[in-house]
């Protein structure tokens, strides 16, 4: 598994010489890897199973579980599910490659969210943040 | 659910919050004008108070309970209203939260009926009154048809992505009248505001990252990572094809407006996409001129872009 920063890199770097088919599994996988590096913050370990059909899904379902604010990239997670599925259903579409930017910036909503949520776990309940810090200090 | 709202909000208890009075004006000018030229009427709810936003939750978060309760309470005791809106989305959630969790939660109930009985006002009790956001105030209280019949000023060319943020549509369970199908709300793929904007005329574009974090949450302790969350959410709008981003989020809002700058001045990159409130455009689209509804107040410069579009 590739480092956040380096995933990072990726998305900020340039589309890979690769088929718009190619490119769109690329960055879907990527968006699994984010998961997986939350999953492995929380001491998990990352589910193979898949949630309607995709492994994303499934790591998603799993990384929200005992901590509903990381809802908040779950339609993000299924965007980025159905720009590949655009993109791989109709590969040769005239609309592929603008598909394809618009899946870039979508996975890289993913990396951002997850990046910023693991640097600062603890911020509050408002939007990214850690649920269990603040029951303790309810307590 | 159908329907008695045309004549349930016509007239509402209207709770700004601080936003509102603050950074958000624009949005606080601008819904109140558009009420006016709808005909629908806004009483402030008196004597109103901080709904616990994400600070006194984050340390108590059944006195942010009480806190919304006291609001709803004011609102239905001493005004009779059976409606209050809450245009802000943190203040809309945090009532919506406080409703559900004196519906299900004796611990909470406890809780609000001391402090309540301590403050000296009435205890609110849930289901005395309904909590709606400006989208629905508009979306039922007038309609598209109602809407379009009014349009002075159509927003043709205007092409738009509408962006509502995280908060309108999370947790679902505090929103119960959401995702129960034709004319409710959608959780995840909000559309009211893609609804009456297109009843004025505007060009919705499919927009991908609606209720995508804005990154609201890090401003102070990770700004770098809020402006790249933002700028993001701007490439999307205009890889989209969008010349204008419509919110519904005072916080949102100006997170958008100010990680704009910050994202040219600390990245080098410049997004040319405007950022206006939804009730800025409804308004100049009924007629009412861009000082009306406080575009001065932004800090996006939009004035180019209305004035090519004939609205200003």
């Amino acid at each position: 598994m590739r480092s956040l920063a380096a995933i990072g890199d990726v998305l900020e770097g340039g589309v890979a010489d690769a088929t718009p088919a190619e490119n769109a599994r690329d960055l879907l996988h990527l968006g699994e890897e984010v998961l997986e590096h939350w999953l492995h913050a929380k001491g998990l370990k990352p589910t193979a199973s898949k949630a309607e059909g995709f492994r994303l899904l499934g790591l998603h379902r799993q990384g929200a579980k005992g901590d509903p604010s990381f809802n908040a990239c779950r339609e993000t997670c299924r965007e980025l599910v159905y720009h590949y599925n655009l993109i791989t259903m109709a590969p040769d579409d005239s609309e592929s490659a603008q598909r394809l930017v618009m899946m870039r910036l979508v996975a890289s909503h993913v990396y951002y969210f997850v990046s910023g949520k693991m640097q600062s776990a603890q911020l509050g309940e408002f939007c990214c943040s850690s649920r269990d810090l603040r029951l303790k200090q309810a307590s | 659910m159908t329907d008695n709202r045309t004549d349930k909000y016509k007239k509402v208890a209207y709770y700004p919050g601080c936003a509102l009075e603050g950074t958000g004006h624009a949005y606080n000018r601008s819904t109140k004008e558009v009420g006016k030229a709808l005909g629908l009427e806004l009483e402030d709810v008196k004597n109103w108070n901080c709904c616990g936003a994400m600070e006194v939750k984050n340390i108590d978060p059944k006195v942010q309970t009480y806190l919304s309760s006291r609001v709803m309470s004011q609102a239905v005791n001493e005004m009779g209203h059976s409606v209050v809106m809450a245009p802000c989305n943190g203040c809309y959630h945090n009532l919506k939260k406080a409703e559900y969790d004196l519906k299900n939660d004796e611990t909470s109930r406890q809780v609000v009926d001391r402090i309540s009985a301590k403050a000296g006002h009435k205890t609110y009790k849930a289901g005395e009154i309904e909590t709606i956001h400006a989208l629905d105030w508009i979306k039922h209280g007038i309609g598209e048809e109602g809407l379009k019949s009014r349009v002075k000023k159509s927003l043709k060319g205007m092409k738009v992505a509408n962006y509502y943020g995280c908060m309108y549509t999370r947790p679902r369970h505090i929103f119960p009248e959401k995702d129960k199908g034709a004319g409710s709300e959608s959780t995840s793929k909000p559309h009211f505001m893609d609804d009456l904007l297109a009843a004025a005329g505007a060009a919705n574009v499919d927009f991908p990252l609606k209720t995508a974090c804005c990154g609201g949450a890090h401003t102070l302790s990770d700004s770098d990572m809020s402006t790249k969350l933002v700028l993001n959410i701007l490439k999307a709008a205009e890889a989209s094809g969008a010349n204008v981003i419509a919110t519904e989020c005072p916080t949102c809002h100006s997170g958008l407006e100010m990680h704009q700058i910050r994202a040219e001045k600390k990245f080098g990159v410049k997004t040319n996409v405007k950022i206006l409130y939804f009730t800025q455009l409804l308004g100049m689209a009924l007629g009412l001129s861009p000082k009306k509804v406080g575009v001065h107040e932004n800090m996006s410069d939009s004035f180019d872009l209305l004035q090519q579009q004939g609205l200003a």
